[in-house]
C-alpha cells in the first residue's frame, strides 16, 4: 500500500521518540516500503552535532542503527535550515516532495492552547502534506 | 539550504569530528553546545535556555531598569559621568583600539590569510550578496543614517566654519582639527571628511572583528555561536565556566540596553517626524503606541524568521533607502554630489592620519565628545551586530567577507553622507536656508527634504525608512539575545526570541514613562569600554585562528 516511508526525526530528542520510530519502521516492514529518517539542522554548531557533515553522519548512523533493530533497510536525508526553528515545517514539506514519499510518520505532542498561534510541526506537517501523515501522540 | 546523499560510513565513537564542507581545523574540546542549559515547560510554552546566563541577564537587566526608575535623579549624573569619564581620560585607548581593529581587517584582505574560507574550504554561501548586504546594512547602522546623515556634517561644518576658540589654554570649540575659520570650502571638506571618518572604516571595521571572530570559531572550529566562543584561544576550556558567563552577560546587556534605548530615542524622535508630516500629536501615548507598533510587526517578523522575516524587510528598506539615496541625488545638486564624492573620499583619506591619531590632540572636544563616544557606541553595539552579521556569513572567504563588510559598507557610507550632508550644506552655504541648521536632530532630514521637491513622498518614504529600520533592529537583536542566551543554540524554542522582542519594548517604554534613557543609553555606551579590550584579546584570537586553518 506505501512504498516509501518518510519518519522525521529530532535527533536532540531521539530518546522520546520511541513510539513513532517504531512505528515507522513496523509499518515499512509491513508493507515493505522504503524508510528514510529525515532530519534538519543549523549551519552552527548544535548540540547534535559540530557542522551540517557531522549531523549527517550521526543521522545515517541513526538510520543504520534503527534499521538493523528492526530488520529492515533504513536510509537518511539530512537538511540545513539558516533558521531551523522556524523553517522545519517548510523543510519537511519539501522533503516529502524530493523523496517522494507516499506516508510521513512523525512524533506530535497533544494539542495545547499555543497550537491556536503556531501549530505544532507534525499538525503543520498533516495539514499541509499531499500525502498521508500518521501522527503518534 | 543545501541536501547531501546519506553517507554510509559514518565514524563509530570516539573518532574526530567530521570537518564542515571542505578542510577546516577544528577544535576538540569536551564542552558540547547546550549541555549547561535547562529545558523545561512553562506551562504550554517550551523553554531551552543557558544557565546561568539566561537567569544573570534577565536580574541584572530588571534590576538596572527597576534602579533607574526609583533612583533616577542619583543614577543619570552618575551613569553618564561614567560615560564621560570612560570617553574623555580613555579617548586615546578607544582611537587607538578602533585603529587596531580597521589594520587588522587591511591585513587580513591583502595576506594569504584572507584566503581561509568561513564554514569550510567547500562551503557555499548562505545568501546572496544583495540578501547579504541589505542585512548587514540594516543591523549596522541604517538608523544611524538616517537621522545623522544630513545632521553630522552640519554640525562639523559649522563648528569649523567658527574657528577655534581658547579659553585657559585649552580649546572650548568643538571643531574638528584645526578648523577651517571662515573658509566655507575648507570647512565642507573638514566637516565631510570628520563625519565620513565616524561612519567609514572605523564603525565598520569594530563590526567586522566581531563577525568574522564569531563567525570563524563556530563555523570553521564547531563551538557555539556566541560571544565567548571568540575567546577559546585565550581561556581554552576556562571559557566555558564563570569567564564567559561574564562575557555573554555582558553582552546581552549591552544589546538589550543598547535597542531598548534606541528604540526608546526612536519613538521621540519618529514622533516628532510624524508631527512635522502629519501634525500627530507628540504626547507620551503616541510614542508608546509606536513602540508597541514596532515591536508588534518585529514580533511578526522574528516568527516568520530569519529568511521571510529580517532578511526580506532588510531588502525592503535597502530598495526604499535606495530610492530615496537616488532622489536626493537626481532632485538635489546632481553634479555637486557625484563630484562631491570623490572630494570628500579624498577629505578623507586626507584627514585620517590626523582624526585617527590618539595622541596628542588639542581639539580634545571634538576628538573626546564625537570621535571617542562614536567608537564606545560602535563598540557596544558590536556583540549584537558582529553576532548577527556572523550568522549570515558563511560560506563566504575572509577577503570577500573583509571586502564586503568593511570597504562596501565604508564606500556607500561616503556616497550617503556626500549625498544628504552635502545637499544639507549646500543649502546653508549657497542657497542661504537657515531651517535645516535651526531644526533639531531629529528634523533635519525632513527639513533639508522640505527644500527639495515632492516632499510630502519623499518625507513619507524616511519616516517609513526609520520605522522599518527600527523593527530589523528589533527583530535581529532579539534573534541574538536569545542565541546567547541559549548558549549558542540558533534552534531553541520560538517563544523564546518572542519574549526578548516583547521584554526590549517593555523596557523602552519603562524608561520613556518613568525617564532615564539618556542615563541607561549611557551605561549602555559605557560597556563600550570593557568590549573595547575583550575586542583587543579577539583580534589576537582571530589571527591564531586564521593561522591555523587550511589556506
Amino acid at each position: 500500500m506505501y512504498h516509501k516511508i518518510l519518519a522525521p526525526v529530532d535527533l536532540t530528542h531521539a530518546a522520546r521518540l520511541g513510539r513513532a520510530i517504531d512505528t515507522a519502521c513496523d509499518l515499512a516492514k509491513h508493507y515493505g516500503a522504503g524508510l528514510t529518517f529525515v532530519g534538519v539542522t543549523a549551519a552552527t554548531p548544535t548540540p547534535v552535532a559540530h557542522n551540517p557533515r557531522e549531523f549527517e553522519s550521526k543521522l545515517a548512523d541513526f538510520a543504520s542503527e534503527q534499521g538493523r533493530r528492526h530488520g529492515i533497510a533504513a536510509g537518511s536525508k539530512a537538511y540545513t535550515a539558516h533558521d531551523p526553528a522556524v523553517q522545519i515545517d517548510d523543510t519537511l514539506l519539501r522533503a516529502v516532495e524530493e523523496t517522494g514519499a507516499d506516508l510521513v510518520v512523525m512524533a506530535s505532542h497533544i494539542p495545547n492552547v499555543v497550537d491556536a498561534i503556531w501549530p505544532s510541526h507534525g499538525g503543520r506537517v498533516a495539514s499541509h502534506a499531499a500525502v498521508s501523515v500518521f501522527l503518534v501522540r | 539550504m543545501s541536501t547531501s546523499p546519506p553517507s554510509s560510513e559514518a565514524p563509530a565513537e570516539g573518532e574526530p569530528i567530521p570537518a564542515p564542507e571542505g578542510e577546516t581545523t577544528l577544535i576538540e574540546t569536551e564542552y558540547n553546545v547546550g549541555q549547561d542549559n535547562v529545558e523545561f515547560q512553562l506551562g504550554p510554552v517550551g523553554v531551552d535556555v543557558h544557565q546561568p546566563v539566561f537567569a544573570i541577564s534577565g536580574v541584572t537587566i530588571v534590576a538596572f531598569v527597576a534602579l533607574t526608575l526609583l533612583f533616577q535623579s542619583e543614577v543619570e549624573p552618575l551613569f553618564n559621568g561614567l560615560r564621560e569619564w570612560l570617553t574623555g581620560a580613555l579617548d586615546w585607548f578607544f582611537l587607538s583600539a578602533a585603529n587596531v581593529f580597521v589594520l587588522l581587517c587591511l591585513v587580513l584582505i591583502v595576506t594569504p590569510l584572507g584566503n581561509v574560507r568561513l564554514g569550510g574550504s567547500e562551503a557555499t554561501p548562505d545568501y546572496s550578496y544583495l540578501g547579504w548586504f541589505a542585512m548587514l546594512f540594516a543591523a549596522g547602522m541604517g538608523i544611524g543614517l538616517m537621522f545623522y546623515g544630513v545632521a553630522e556634517p552640519i554640525s562639523h561644518f559649522s563648528t569649523a566654519l567658527g574657528g577655534t576658540t581658547v579659553e585657559g589654554g585649552a580649546r572650548t570649540d568643538w571643531a574638528p582639527l584645526g578648523a577651517a575659520a571662515g573658509d566655507d570650502a575648507a570647512a565642507e571638506r573638514l566637516g565631510m571628511a570628520a563625519t565620513i571618518f565616524h561612519w567609514a572604516l572605523h564603525p565598520w571595521g569594530i563590526y567586522a572583528v566581531v563577525a568574522l571572530a564569531l563567525a570563524l570559531f563556530s563555523y570553521n572550529k564547531g563551538l557555539p555561536l556566541t560571544i565567548r566562543s571568540m575567546f577559546y584561544p585565550i581561556f581554552g576550556e576556562r571559557v566555558w565556566g564563570p569567564i564567559g558567563h561574564a562575557i555573554d552577560v555582558l553582552a546581552v546587556f549591552a544589546t538589550l540596553f543598547g535597542l531598548a534605548t534606541s528604540l526608546g530615542f526612536g519613538a521621540e524622535q519618529a514622533a516628532a517626524g510624524l508631527n512635522f508630516l502629519f501634525g500627530v500629536p507628540q504626547t507620551d501615548a503616541a510614542k508608546v503606541v509606536l513602540i508597541l507598533a514596532i515591536t508588534a510587526v518585529a514580533l511578526v517578523s522574528v516568527l516568520a524568521g530569519l529568511d521571510a522575516g529580517v532578511k526580506r524587510l532588510s531588502e525592503i528598506n535597502m530598495a526604499l533607502a535606495g530610492l530615496l539615496l537616488l532622489f536626493v541625488v537626481v532632485v538635489g545638486p546632481t553634479l555637486l554630489i557625484l563630484t562631491g564624492f570623490a572630494k570628500n573620499l579624498w577629505a578623507y583619506v586626507e584627514h585620517l592620519p590626523a582624526l585617527a591619531n590618539p595622541f596628542g590632540r588639542e581639539d580634545t572636544n571634538f576628538a573626546q565628545g564625537w570621535t571617542a563616544f562614536y567608537w564606545a557606541w560602535w563598540i557596544s553595539w558590536s556583540p549584537f551586530v558582529g553576532m548577527f552579521i556572523a550568522r549570515v556569513s558563511r560560506g563566504r572567504t575572509v577577503r570577500e567577507f573583509m571586502i564586503c563588510v568593511l570597504l562596501i559598507p565604508s564606500i556607500v557610507s561616503v556616497f550617503w553622507m556626500t549625498a544628504f550632508g552635502g545637499t544639507a550644506i549646500h543649502q546653508i552655504a549657497v542657497d542661504g536656508l537657515g531651517a535645516v541648521e535651526a531644526a533639531p536632530l531629529e528634523l533635519k532630514l525632513f527639513e533639508m527634504l522640505a527644500a527639495l521637491p515632492l516632499t510630502a513622498i519623499t518625507s513619507f518614504v524616511g519616516i517609513v525608512l526609520v520605522i522599518v529600520f527600527f523593527v530589523t533592529s528589533s527583530d535581529s537583536g532579539s534573534l541574538v539575545i536569545d542565541t546567547i542566551t541559549a548558549g549558542g543554540k540558533v534552534n531553541a524554542p520560538v517563544a523564546q526570541r518572542m519574549f526578548w522582542a516583547i521584554f526590549e519594548g517593555l523596557v523602552a517604554i519603562a524608561l520613556l514613562l518613568g525617564g532615564g534613557l539618556g542615563a541607561l543609553q549611557a551605561m549602555a555606551v559605557s560597556t563600550g569600554f570593557p568590549f573595547a579590550v575583550v575586542l583587543l584579546l579577539g583580534c589576537y584570537a582571530i589571527v591564531r585562528g586564521l593561522w591555523s586553518e587550511p589556506r
